[in-house]
């Protein structure tokens, strides 16, 4: 068994792409859940739109990157307003199942064969999306360590990634600090405390809403840049309930949660998935109790308990304050 | 309900603040169900393992015996065979390992008179798995299917037909909604995990059925009450009542549940694998014509006991005690608590009847379009919309919010493409919260 390999291959994942695409997911969720208790289950609603704006825009219509980039985010704050008018003045459960099966909708929308000629069904698109955005890449080569490893495109993927989530955090932190963050979390506290002050909680509740959303698309956007191509079925559930589970093992309503949940996330879930791949290769674990194909499905299996045992033992994750975090009553 | 905040206090029971009397048997009884749980799903997996391949049976659609001498090839990569049908109509063929075949029955091998019942099925495409034998079915018909321009023309003929699809697409959900709707009127608790005991009572009669080698409507029977036991009591006694007397939140409480459910169906691919497989039984059973309608036997008995479980269930709810007092405990559960309910007891009771209902749910699904891992989840949206649509935490909306939803997804494919058919159910939905957020038979006071 390479042990060098998987250790090394968690770390990358730890500061890749996609601990890049959760945290971003996850940052969104953040404001939306963590500071103001909205349950938004549709984040891969909002993701999906953010990436198939790219795709449609540039690959379809062949229009430049820069208003590809501004039509992802006028769609997620379309998608915020709609899904939050119906909802915004109903108890939460209410959004959880709205918001999750608006996510639904654009999935099945965007694979639907009849749609075939704007969507690509469920192949998705495939192009060079962001040439352009490549060939400004002024790095000469990639990184190859022991510890490490990423060819020269995906670093430049990283870097803006990760310049784009402390651009975030930091206007998270801003906003947080502002008069207009403790609004949101006396809203989370105490709905009707805020309504008897004369704010109005409706119209706050969507601007975090939709605040969340467009971060959320931002996910998606470094999704179809990094992968350079989007498939509906990448936009299912499960990417929202990932991350929850981000969020959530980090620490809602802290500002590092999301970014330190999904490092952590994503290396345990390499780890695991490596290291049990490499110990059935090498004979530690018999085929007939797991097959390599199955590896994946323990994976899920152990992120469902996670989030599980999370939610009952500590709420808060691991940065996160119990009391700020009243989870209750709503 | 009082509807003050404090008061509500999510998933706490009034049970939760006193002492439980807590019976040492009770956890070896836990244990032992749960073990048991493991060890029927895990007999699944070895249980299918054997030479990777295909098999089938091509049936005359009226006798329902068996046609021989049809020719049926599977072409891969490099790889092509052909295999004729026996005297039973029974044909397999072995495949060399894994990949994605293709999988084509010669029409012109088939009695003249026969066809395809769906002319664009007679090749399919297949993942084959090592160790796995696939069922292929080619459901017949008399070859005479109507040409795709003439569709067009007699689509409002199709409107009785899809009405009673859509009907009997309610009830699916609707046995699915009342259970869903209980648990919430009760425990306040939405729970995303319910679409998995669909699934169970599903995977549960494929194991009992196929594996075991019962017949198929006593595996039902048997699948049914299983469900009921570990998917109802044994899961309220493990998780939910535990959450509820550490006095776990409700929003907690529902994002365990997304865990929980994420959790069961991932085990549920691992133990399942990941096709749809049919039950053995009436698999290709041929449809009777009804005046306009045309309705397989088995749906239709199907749904005929769907309908008397749920007008049971209305009739345990409306004149006997026990569900009398779960209409009080959903009310009110400190007043019922006080008025002498045990309202546990109550919220047990819910959670088996839930369950089983659920489970006979998953049972007609898996007649009319197999059984898969995914199953439960793909409904548990539309169950949420029925649901939501009678107004949440009272049965009789669940019901009959249901019914509307089955009936109008099937109507709304005569306006839009079939494929899209849930995505009209879903932006439905969402204009009822728009228009009507308490729901036909929901109370204003409920939604806060």
């Amino acid at each position: 068994m390479d042990w060098l390999t998987v250790f090394q291959n968690s770390l990358t994942q730890m500061i890749g792409v996609s601990a890049i695409i959760y945290c971003l997911a996850a940052l969104g969720l953040n404001i939306q859940f963590g500071y103001t208790g909205l349950l938004n289950f549709g984040q891969a609603g909002f993701a999906a739109i953010g990436a198939y704006a790219i795709a449609v825009t540039v690959a379809t219509l062949g229009w430049p990157l820069w208003l590809a980039l501004f039509f992802g985010i006028l769609g997620a704050i379309i998608f915020a307003l709609l899904l939050g008018i119906p909802t915004l003045r109903l108890r939460a459960d209410y959004l959880a199942i709205v918001t999750i099966a608006a996510a639904e909708i654009i999935r099945q929308v965007a694979r639907a064969v009849s749609l075939n000629d704007y969507f690509g069904g469920s192949d998705g698109i495939s192009g060079k999306y962001a040439a352009d955005w490549y060939a400004l890449n002024p790095l000469p080569v990639g990184i190859d360590t022991a510890l490490i490893r990423f060819s020269r495109n995906d670093l430049w993927v990283v870097i803006n990634g990760w310049t784009l989530v402390a651009v975030i955090v930091l206007i998270t932190w801003l906003l947080m600090r502002s008069p207009w963050g403790r609004v949101l979390k006396s809203i989370r506290e105490d709905e009707d405390a805020v309504r008897s002050l004369g704010k109005n909680v409706y119209l706050y509740k969507m601007q975090a809403l939709t605040l969340g959303g467009v971060i959320g698309a931002f996910a998606g956007v470094i999704f179809a840049v990094a992968a350079q191509s989007v498939q509906p079925d990448n936009y299912s559930t499960t990417l929202t309930f990932f991350a929850y589970a981000v969020l959530i093992l980090g620490g809602a309503a802290r500002v590092f949660g999301p970014v330190v949940g999904s490092m952590i996330f994503w290396f345990l879930l390499v780890f695991v998935g490596q290291a049990l791949n490499n110990a059935v290769k090498a004979g530690y674990i018999s085929s007939s109790i797991l097959r390599p194909d199955q590896v994946g499905q323990i994976q899920f299996m152990l992120v469902g308990l996670g989030l599980m045992a999370l939610m009952i033992y500590r709420p808060q994750g691991i940065f996160g304050d119990e009391k700020e975090l009243a989870l209750d009553e709503r | 309900m009082t509807g003050s905040k404090s008061e509500g206090g999510g998933m706490r029971s009034p049970m939760a603040t006193g002492k439980v009397a807590r019976r040492p048997g009770y956890r070896r009884v836990v244990a032992f169900a749960l073990a048991l749980f493991a060890g029927l799903l895990m007999a699944i997996a070895p249980a299918i393992a054997a030479d990777t391949g295909l098999k089938g049976t091509v049936k005359d659609p009226t006798s329902g015996a068996g046609i021989a001498g049809v020719v049926i090839t599977s072409e891969g990569d490099g790889f092509t065979e052909s295999a004729t049908t026996g005297a039973d109509g029974k044909w397999a063929i072995a495949l060399p390992g894994e990949g994605t075949y293709t999988v084509t029955l010669d029409t012109t091998s088939l009695p003249s008179g026969l066809g395809l019942a769906n002319p664009e099925r007679g090749t399919t495409s297949i993942d084959a798995y090592s160790g796995q034998v696939k069922t292929i079915l080619f459901p017949l018909g008399d070859g005479s299917a109507p040409a795709p321009g003439s569709e067009a023309a007699s689509k409002w003929s199709q409107i009785p037909q899809l009405t009673v699809d859509g009907i009997i697409f309610g009830i699916v959900i609707a046995l699915a909604a009342v259970g869903l709707s209980l648990v919430f009127g009760t425990t306040k608790l939405t729970n995303f995990a319910h679409g998995e005991l669909i699934a169970l009572g599903a995977l549960l009669t494929f194991f009992f059925s196929s594996i075991v080698g019962l017949p198929l409507v006593i595996a039902i029977v048997v699948a049914v009450l299983a469900s009921a036991f570990i998917g109802g009591w044994v899961q309220n006694r493990v998780l939910w009542k535990q959450l509820r007397m550490r006095g776990t939140g409700l929003i907690a409480a529902l994002v365990v549940s997304i865990g929980l459910g994420f959790f069961i169906r991932y085990f549920f691919l691992f133990v399942f694998g990941g096709q749809t497989r049919q039950f053995d039984e009436f698999a290709g059973q041929a449809g009777i014509e009804i005046g306009p309608v045309l309705i397989t036997p088995k749906d239709l008995i199907a749904s005929f006991v769907g309908v008397i479980l749920i007008g049971l269930t209305t009739y345990w709810l409306l004149r006997t005690k026990a569900g009398k007092a779960t209409r009080a405990v959903a009310d009110n559960p400190a007043l019922a608590s006080a008025s002498g309910i045990e309202v546990e007891k109550v919220i047990s009771t819910v959670w088996i009847l839930g369950a089983g209902l659920a489970a006979f749910s998953g049972v007609m699904i898996g007649l009319q379009s197999g059984v898969s891992w995914y199953m439960g989840f793909q409904v548990l949206l539309l169950v949420f919309a029925g649901t939501v649509l009678g107004g949440l935490g009272t049965a009789f909306g669940a019901i009959i919010g249901s019914l509307i939803v089955g009936v109008l997804i099937q109507l709304s494919t005569l306006v839009i493409p079939t494929e899209l058919k849930y995505v009209g159910a879903l932006v439905v939905l969402i204009l009822i919260l728009l228009i009507r957020p308490e729901g036909i038979l929901g109370r204003r006071e409920r939604i806060g």
